[in-house]
C-alpha cells in the first residue's frame, strides 16, 4: 500500500516535470512551468523523507537548511552573470550525483556485496564518471566566465593535447571496466578513488583549451552531462523519477548544444577538440585598412531619418551593462514612430538565450526580440542596422572568405543594411581574434568607445533634438 | 537482479524521446531560463541524497549524502527561483512594464 503510494507520487512529479518544460513554450505560459516544477520537487522529496529506512532528520534539515542559504543568494545575481551561475550549478548537479555513487558503492561494498551486479556497477561508474568530469569541468567554465584570476582567460592548448586527453579517458574507462567486471575484489576499493581523480582530471583538461564564444555550446554539453548523470544516478537506485528527469535535462543540454553548433557551423567535436583559439593569427597581419568613424551626433542624424532600425547586440553589450542604455534608445526611436527590431543570433552571448533575458530585463517586449532567420529577410529593408558588441555573429567572412575560421557560420546579415553602425570598444578584432569585413564596408561606420557611453549619448542626441519637430 | 535493467531502460529511451519533443518546441526566446529550470529539475537527485543522508549508515557514507544534499538543495532553490526571476521579465508590450511583482 505504502510502496504503490510512493510509486503514484512519482509518476505524478514525472508528469508534473514534463509538463513544467511543455509549458516553457511560449513566454505566456513559462511561469505555469515553474510551479509544476517546484510541485513535482515538493512531492518527491516529502515522499522520499517520509521512506521508512530514512532515520536521521536534523541532518537532511541541516543540509537542506543550508542548500536554501547558498541557492537564495545564487538566484539574485545579475543577469550578466547567469552564464557563470548556470556552469556553477552544473558543478552542484555533478558532484551530487558523484558523491551519491561513492556513497553507494561503499556502503554496498560492506553491507551486501551481492548487490553490485554489473549492471548496476557500469550504471554506477557511469554516474561517477560524468558527475565528478561534469564537476571540475563546469567549475572551469564558471571560472572562465567569471574571470577568476587564475583560471586561464585564452584557450590553453599544447601539442598532444588531444592524444593526453584520449589517453587520460581511455584509461579511466579501462580501469572501470575491470572494477565493474571484479567489484567485490580486495583491490577494487583501493582502485575506485583512482577513476575518480582520472575524472576530476579529465574535467579539468576538457575545458581548459576552449575559448570564451564556444562557451554557449559548452554550457549546454555539460548541461546534458549533468542529466545524464542523473540518468546513471537513476539506474543505480531504481528510480524511475530520476531516470525521467535526468532524460529531460540530458535531452535538453543537447539539443540546445545542437542549435548551438549548427549556429556556429562546427561539430561537437570540433568544439570540444578542435582548439578554436589557434588557427586565426595568421590572418590578421595583412594590410592595413581604414575604417570610417563616425560622432554620434551623425549618427543620431541618420537614425532620426530611418524608418526601420535593426539593433544587434552581442556579449561586448553584456559585458557594458549597456542592454538599459539600448532601451532608452529604443523609446526614443519608438517615440520617433521608427520600427526598431533586433536581431538574436543563437550564439549571442556567453549561453543559449542570453540577449533575450539581458533585453527582457530592460524592459524591451519579446515580441521585437526577433531570430537571426526571420530578421535576415528584412535586413535588406532596414535602414540602419546597430550592431552594439557582436562581431563575428555579423562577419561577412562567414559568407565570403574560405580562408576564416567561421567560415560557413550563419550570420545575421548586416551588411545588407542601408547603414551600419557598429559601436565598439577598441581596434582590436573580437574574441575569436578574425578581422570583420563588415567594418571596412563602405556603408559601415564605426562609433568607438565603451557600449553604453556611446548608446548614452545617442539617447542624449536625439532626446536633446526631438524639440525641434 | 538484471530484471531490473529492461523496465528501466524502457523509461530512460521514452523519457528521451519526450525530452526531445517538448525542448524542440520550447521558444527560442526562453533557452536560458530553461537551462536553469531542466537544472532544477535534474536536481531531483536529491531523492538519492535524502536517501543516503537519511539511513543508518557510517558517517563517513552519510557525510557524503549530506554535501549531495546540499548542492541539489542549492540547484533546486537557487534554479527555481532564477528561473521565475527571469520569466517575470518576459512581457509582450512596454506598458505593463514594472507589473511583474
Amino acid at each position: 500500500m505504502l510502496y504503490a503510494l510512493s510509486q503514484i507520487a512519482y509518476i505524478t512529479a514525472s508528469a508534473l516535470f514534463i509538463f513544467a518544460l511543455h509549458w516553457m513554450n511560449t513566454p505566456a505560459t513559462a511561469r505555469k512551468g515553474v510551479y509544476a516544477g517546484v510541485a513535482g520537487t515538493t512531492i518527491a522529496v516529502v515522499v522520499t523523507w517520509a521512506e521508512p529506512t530514512v532515520m536521521h532528520h536534523w541532518w537532511i534539515i541541516g543540509a537542506i537548511a543550508l542548500g536554501f542559504a547558498v541557492g537564495i543568494p545564487l538566484s539574485q545575481v545579475p543577469l550578466t552573470a547567469v552564464p557563470q551561475r548556470t556552469a556553477l550549478s552544473h558543478a552542484f548537479g555533478g558532484v551530487a550525483a558523484g558523491l551519491v555513487g561513492t556513497a553507494e558503492y561503499y556502503l554496498r561494498l560492506s553491507e551486501g556485496p551481492e548487490w553490485l551486479t554489473p549492471f548496476r556497477m557500469v550504471a554506477l561508474i557511469a554516474e561517477i564518471i560524468l558527475g565528478y568530469l561534469t564537476f571540475t569541468g563546469s567549475l572551469m567554465a564558471a571560472g572562465k566566465l567569471q574571470e577568476v584570476k587564475w583560471v586561464p582567460q585564452r584557450p590553453v592548448t599544447y601539442p598532444g593535447q588531444n592524444f593526453v586527453n584520449g589517453l587520460l579517458f581511455a584509461s579511466a574507462i579501462f580501469l572501470a571496466g575491470i572494477i565493474a567486471a571484479n567489484p567485490t575484489a580486495a583491490w577494487a576499493p583501493y582502485a575506485f578513488p583512482l577513476i575518480i581523480v582520472l575524472a576530476l582530471t579529465f574535467g579539468v583538461l576538457l575545458i581548459i583549451p576552449i575559448g570564451g564564444a564556444d562557451m554557449p555550446t559548452v554550457i549546454a554539453i555539460l548541461n546534458s552531462y549533468a542529466g545524464l548523470s542523473a540518468v546513471a544516478m537513476g539506474f543505480v537506485l531504481d528510480s524511475k523519477l530520476l531516470i525521467t528527469a535526468g532524460a529531460l535535462d540530458g535531452s535538453s543540454g543537447l539539443i540546445l548544444a545542437i542549435i548551438m553548433c549548427k549556429a556556429m557551423n562546427r561539430s561537437f567535436t570540433n568544439v570540444l577538440f578542435g582548439a578554436f583559439g589557434q588557427v586565426q593569427q595568421a590572418k590578421t597581419g595583412g594590410e592595413q585598412k581604414q575604417y570610417k568613424s563616425e560622432t554620434p551626433e551623425g549618427a543620431a542624424q541618420v537614425l532620426e531619418q530611418a524608418s526601420f532600425v535593426v539593433i544587434i547586440p552581442g556579449y561586448g553589450m553584456a559585458v557594458a551593462q549597456a542592454q538599459h542604455k539600448v532601451r532608452e534608445l529604443y523609446d526614443q526611436l519608438k517615440k520617433r514612430g521608427i520600427t526598431v527590431k533586433f536581431a538574436i543570433h543563437p550564439v549571442a552571448g556567453r549561453m543559449p538565450g542570453h540577449m533575450n533575458v539581458l533585453l527582457a530585463e530592460a524592459d524591451i517586449p519579446y515580441t521585437d526580440l526577433v531570430e537571426m532567420d526571420d530578421i535576415n529577410h528584412d535586413m535588406p529593408q532596414a535602414d540602419v542596422a546597430l550592431v552594439v558588441g557582436a562581431n563575428d555573429v555579423v562577419n561577412p567572412a562567414a559568407h565570403t572568405d574560405k580562408s576564416s575560421p567561421i567560415y560557413g557560420m550563419p550570420i545575421i546579415e548586416a551588411d545588407k543594411a542601408r547603414t551600419i553602425f557598429a559601436i565598439k570598444r577598441s581596434k582590436n578584432p573580437g574574441f575569436a581574434g578574425i578581422d570583420n569585413e563588415l567594418y571596412f564596408s563602405d556603408r559601415t561606420w564605426m562609433l568607438f568607445g565603451d557600449a553604453k557611453a556611446v548608446i548614452g549619448e545617442l539617447v542624449k542626441e536625439l532626446s536633446g533634438g526631438s524639440g525641434m519637430h | 537482479m538484471t530484471g531490473d535493467l529492461w523496465p528501466t531502460l524502457w523509461v530512460f529511451v521514452l523519457a528521451s524521446f519526450i525530452g526531445l519533443g517538448v525542448i524542440r518546441k520550447v521558444s527560442r526566446l526562453l533557452h536560458t531560463p530553461l537551462m536553469s529550470l531542466t537544472n532544477a529539475i535534474s536536481a531531483i537527485a536529491v531523492v538519492g541524497a535524502i536517501l543516503v543522508t537519511g539511513g543508518d549508515y557510517p558517517l563517513s557514507i552519510r557525510i557524503l549524502g549530506a554535501v549531495a544534499l546540499f548542492a541539489s538543495m542549492a540547484n533546486i532553490v537557487s534554479g527555481f527561483l532564477i528561473t521565475d526571476r527571469m520569466l517575470k521579465m518576459f512581457k509582450t508590450d512596454t506598458k505593463s512594464g514594472g507589473s511583474g511583482h
